[in-house]
């Protein structure tokens, strides 16, 4: 009928995405593992967002959690222990047209990756940082991680580490430049879903500290946090992460702390206290390495050529 | 003064002696501009059409106090009539502007009988008396070791020109090297104009009067002249050192993302990307550490932009495991390793060509790479082309392996044609063939096409772990051996295009020397002199060193011996304890014992210096010695 193919209905011009357009088939983490509420916070904003998988760069480094790309439809690059942050920046630099999500744990990124932790921080590119902390190294069976709390002991240290924990979000707060520091939890999806979407709108590094259960090597940890939510601070703001009616039923612990407010940031990030989660910091203006490494994606092969040919001519005798 | 071999034409005839190529030093305590004198002279002789090679001569220390004996700064310029692709052994002629630093150089053996300095001689008179006794037994020091020393008032001369003879002194000395050489002054006032066009008119009227003046002064007070003859060139030229050329290379092979942690002999090539990339539309990324540099790019090029990273030896080290993710999971991905002297931080200013068994197996597992040297600055321009394409096509890294020799050394060469298929295609973001797998292994060539982010229906995980075809991780017995097989493949189907090497100086004989990378001149020239004399001797350069070029058994086979020529660690065959059975061999010879069971010996040294060709030719001399009188022992 009027020339057009028969398969003209086919050429629908918007596609419309599902949970299952981000399903990567079974994850086999434990039962009970907190990375699986992740997966499905991650799957379910990129379904709200309507991002095209294939524009989905999923980046880990080693680890338990680090499978999580695997578990994803999209593309994903599981690559060396400690090492997907340098990887996901080197991804932004120049293809700032890709969603890129780094999924990194405890050790992964606060130990051996510990120097691109804070670099990349400072670099700033557009993307969510993901520090999945179960406070041990799950991968390789339990041992002590720099989150482990003391008491708790482990494989390397059955005794318990020597030396207190460092704090993901607290430290991380420390580095220079950094522009997005969140904190949630696995066990409370809705506020965790939250957090993601607040990392995941933010243009810059948007890192989120997520307490995560591991059933298998850290059973007891988060357990006074579980069963006591008077231990938790719930951050709220109109600029913070939106804590749903639920969420806030919760918990009877709230502060409405303003996330440009850098000293109250890190006041509230300390845990000795109570565990505050929400928006700790955001600085919207905070510069960005990807806003200069983008530059010249713009110039054409002519443009190119010609340039070259100019700096053939410098040293020309 | 004692006349030596070489002598120059005496004082008062002044004839001007014809030769085939002159090596010229000019030192001095740092900041004198020696370097820049050199470089300008050097442009005039490869301008006028001769063969250049020039290579600066830096201190240990940033600013070494002055006067001191390892504090030599300036540069040295070999040229000749015809190219010249090293920097020779023993200086012709030396202009020094105090004679402390020649004792560095004569302790490299860069001096000896016949060199001809042109000493600066206000010391003689310096208020102070330590200065002058230091000078007066200097000038006993330098003759003893037969060097000709002419004593000469070049400050004296420049202050008439200049307020600070300091700033004047290097033009000055170009006047003289253009009278000694009777080089047209015309050409050497042009290039004084373009070098200090933008310091102003006055700074290149001065300058050009201090030629001038250099130039007047050599005619009245040096008593002998030379011609290096040259043949004007073809086609347009271009002078540039081996780091340089690597960075052009980079630009021409429309890399676009480079990543680096600075490290000497390596970070010029990212000094001059530093502004160059940018110029063609490109980043470099300074990174935190040589592992994150190599992961940025890895995760540039795997998100479909080419990528390379830039190191030397002990970040290449820390790049290891990132190197064998790349081999691993198929990234391309171009390494440039400028190497310098190992193990641990070693000598970093100085050549060694020690790297290529850690380019070739340094991560762990079977990790097939593509290993490539470029012999001369003129390849390495090319080899980076080269590399992009290979690291591409092969889908895999590709390291390039150069040295300190040629990062150093600045040559003239021709101007490279662009060619439009240099650039990496642009990036692929149509929909991925349906049905196609992430690695579609082609069982004859273990070569697949390669998903890019974007690319609709071609989404895929990348992983370090062993994977099948569908890049699902996969522990069962097959898909390890399959994967494995795949990428030693590639390396296979690679070496069926290559085409044999051509040995150099004769095809067949009773001894062929080895190289590879920036040796080639050095070799070729010893080869040269060897045959003249009479001997037997052949040469034969690699550039593939994975996979190695074919035809190496048959070409071996017509000769009595092998031997390769490396810059790095082996034992002599004659020292005590060292015997056939445990004496550790050159790295080249190692590689091409086991690939070709073939006897291969090696002469190898570690001093950081480049070889020059008469030191080759004494070790081959010596090892031909030593061959003829086994030869005579067992018949
Ligand atoms: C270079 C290197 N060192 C060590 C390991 C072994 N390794 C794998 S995962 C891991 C720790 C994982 O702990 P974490 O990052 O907290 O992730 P989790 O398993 O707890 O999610 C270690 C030490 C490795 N794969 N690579
Ligand atoms: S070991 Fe712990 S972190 Fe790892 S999958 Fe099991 S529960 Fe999760
Ligand atoms: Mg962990």
């Amino acid at each position: 009928m009027f020339g057009l193919p028969a398969d003209w209905s086919l050429e629908v011009p918007e596609r419309y995405f599902t949970l299952e357009s981000y399903d990567g088939g079974v994850a086999r983490w434990c039962p009970g593992c907190g990375d699986f509420a992740v997966l499905s916070a991650v799957q379910r904003i990129c379904r709200d967002e309507q991002i095209p998988p294939e524009k989905l760069a999923m980046i880990s480094g080693i680890g338990c959690s680090s499978r999580f790309p695997h578990y994803m439809h999209a593309y994903g690059f599981h690559g060396l222990h400690g090492r997907a942050l340098p990887v996901a920046c080197g991804v932004k630099a120049r293809r700032p047209d890709l969603h890129v999500w780094v999924t990194t744990g405890d050790g992964d990124c606060c130990s051996i990756g510990a120097g691109h932790w804070l670099h990349a921080a400072r670099y700033n590119m557009d993307m969510v940082v993901m520090v999945f902390d179960n406070s041990i190294y799950g991968l390789t069976k339990k041992q002590t991680s720099p989150t482990t709390p003391l008491g708790v002991g482990t494989n390397t240290h059955p005794d318990g580490a020597f030396l207190p924990p460092l704090d993901v979000a607290q430290t991380t707060l420390g580095f220079p430049n950094v522009s997005f520091v969140a904190r949630t939890v696995d066990w409370n999806p809705l506020h965790l879903a939250a957090t993601l979407e607040a990392a995941y709108r933010h243009k810059g590094t948007s890192f989120v500290h997520i307490l995560q259960r591991c059933p298998t090597y850290t059973p007891n940890v988060f357990d006074e946090l579980r069963q006591n939510p008077d231990h938790t601070l719930l951050l709220t703001h109109p600029d913070g992460v939106a804590a749903d009616e639920a969420v806030r039923r919760m918990y009877k612990n709230q502060l409405e702390h303003d996330p440009s407010d850098y000293g109250g940031a890190h006041r509230l990030a300390d845990r000795r206290e109570k565990l505050a989660i929400g928006l700790l910091y955001r600085n919207p203006s905070a510069p960005r390495l990807d806003s200069f490494s983008i530059r010249g994606l713009d110039l054409t092969r002519e443009q190119r050529t010609a340039a070259l040919e100019r700096e053939l001519d410098r040293f020309a005798v | 003064m004692t006349p030596t071999t070489t002598a120059p034409t005496p004082a008062g005839a002044r004839t001007r002696t014809s030769v085939g190529e002159r090596i010229v030093e000019i030192v001095s305590d740092s900041g004198e501009g020696a370097q820049k004198a050199g470089q300008t002279f050097g442009t005039v002789c490869a301008k006028l059409g001769n063969g250049v090679w020039t290579v600066e001569i830096i201190p240990a220390e940033i600013k070494p106090p002055a006067r001191s004996r390892a504090g030599a700064s300036g540069i040295r310029v070999r040229f000749a009539s015809r190219e010249v692709t090293n920097r020779g052994e023993r200086a012709d002629l030396v202009v020094a502007f105090n004679e402390q630093v020649l004792y560095g150089r004569i302790d490299s053996g860069a001096y000896g009988p016949g060199t001809v300095v042109l000493l600066e001689s206000k010391w003689a008179e310096d208020p102070q008396e330590e200065i002058r006794a230091l000078y007066a037994e200097a000038l006993a020091d330098l003759r003893r070791l037969g060097l000709e020393v002419f004593e000469l008032p070049m400050e004296r001369a420049c202050l008439e020109v200049v307020p600070d003879a300091r700033v004047g002194k290097n033009m000055f000395v170009v006047g003289m090297l253009c009278e000694i050489f009777g080089r047209d002054l015309d050409k050497a006032l042009e290039e004084v104009a373009t070098v200090f066009r933008r310091k102003g008119e006055k700074v290149v009227a001065s300058n050009q009067e201090l030629l001038r003046r250099g130039a007047a002064f050599a005619a009245e007070q040096v008593p002998f002249a030379w011609e290096v003859p040259a043949h004007a060139i073809e086609g347009e030229r271009l002078v540039m050192n081996g780091n340089q050329a690597l960075g052009l290379g980079i630009l021409a092979a429309g890399i676009e993302t480079v990543a680096m942690y600075p490290i000497t002999p390596a970070t010029s090539v990212s000094h001059y990307l530093g502004r160059a990339l940018p110029a063609v539309g490109g980043f470099l990324h300074q990174a935190e550490d040589e592992i994150a540099a190599i992961g940025f790019a890895i995760g540039a090029s795997w998100a479909g932009k080419t990528a390379a990273t830039i190191t030397s030896g002990p970040g290449l080290a820390l790049k290891t495991e990132f190197l064998g993710l790349a081999v691993m999971a198929e990234v391309p991905l171009v390494l440039i390793d400028v190497q310098r002297g190992g193990p641990s931080t070693g000598l970093p200013t100085k050549v060694e060509q020690g790297d290529l068994l850690a380019a070739l197996y340094g991560a762990t597992g079977d990790a097939p790479k593509i290993v490539i040297a470029p012999a001369t600055i003129e390849e390495c321009f090319h080899f980076v082309v080269l590399a992009r394409r290979l690291a591409e096509e092969f889908r895999g890294p590709v390291v390039v392996l150069t040295d300190a020799n040629l990062a150093t050394g600045v040559a003239p060469i021709p101007r490279p044609k662009l060619d439009p298929t240099w650039f990496a295609p642009p990036l692929d973001q149509g929909p991925w063939p349906e049905g196609v797998a992430p690695y579609d292994w082609d069982l004859a060539t273990g070569l697949s096409p390669r998903a890019i982010p974007g690319q609709r229906g071609g989404e895929y995980v990348l992983t370090g772990l062993a994977h099948t075809r569908n890049a699902k991780v996969a522990y069962d017995p097959r898909s390890n051996q399959e994967g494995c097989e795949m990428r030693s493949r590639k390396l296979a189907a690679l070496a069926t295009t290559l085409v044999p090497p051509v040995p150099h100086g004769a095809d067949s004989g009773e001894l062929l020397v080895v190289g590879w990378g920036s040796t080639l001149g050095a070799i070729e020239e010893a080869v040269d002199d060897l045959r003249r004399e009479g001997r037997s001797v052949a040469s034969l350069h690699l550039r593939f060193l994975s996979p190695l070029e074919p035809g190496l058994a048959e070409i071996f086979a017509r000769f009595e011996k092998v031997m390769t020529v490396e810059i790095n660690y082996s034992d002599a065959p004659d020292l005590p304890g060292i015997g056939p059975e445990n004496r550790r061999r050159a790295q080249l010879a190692l590689l091409l014992r086991e690939r070709l069971l073939v006897d291969v010996d090696c002469w190898s040294a570690v001093r950081g210096q480049p070889f020059g060709p008469g030191e080759i030719a004494e070790a081959v001399r010596a090892r031909l010695g030593a061959a003829s009188s086994d030869r005579r022992g067992a018949a």
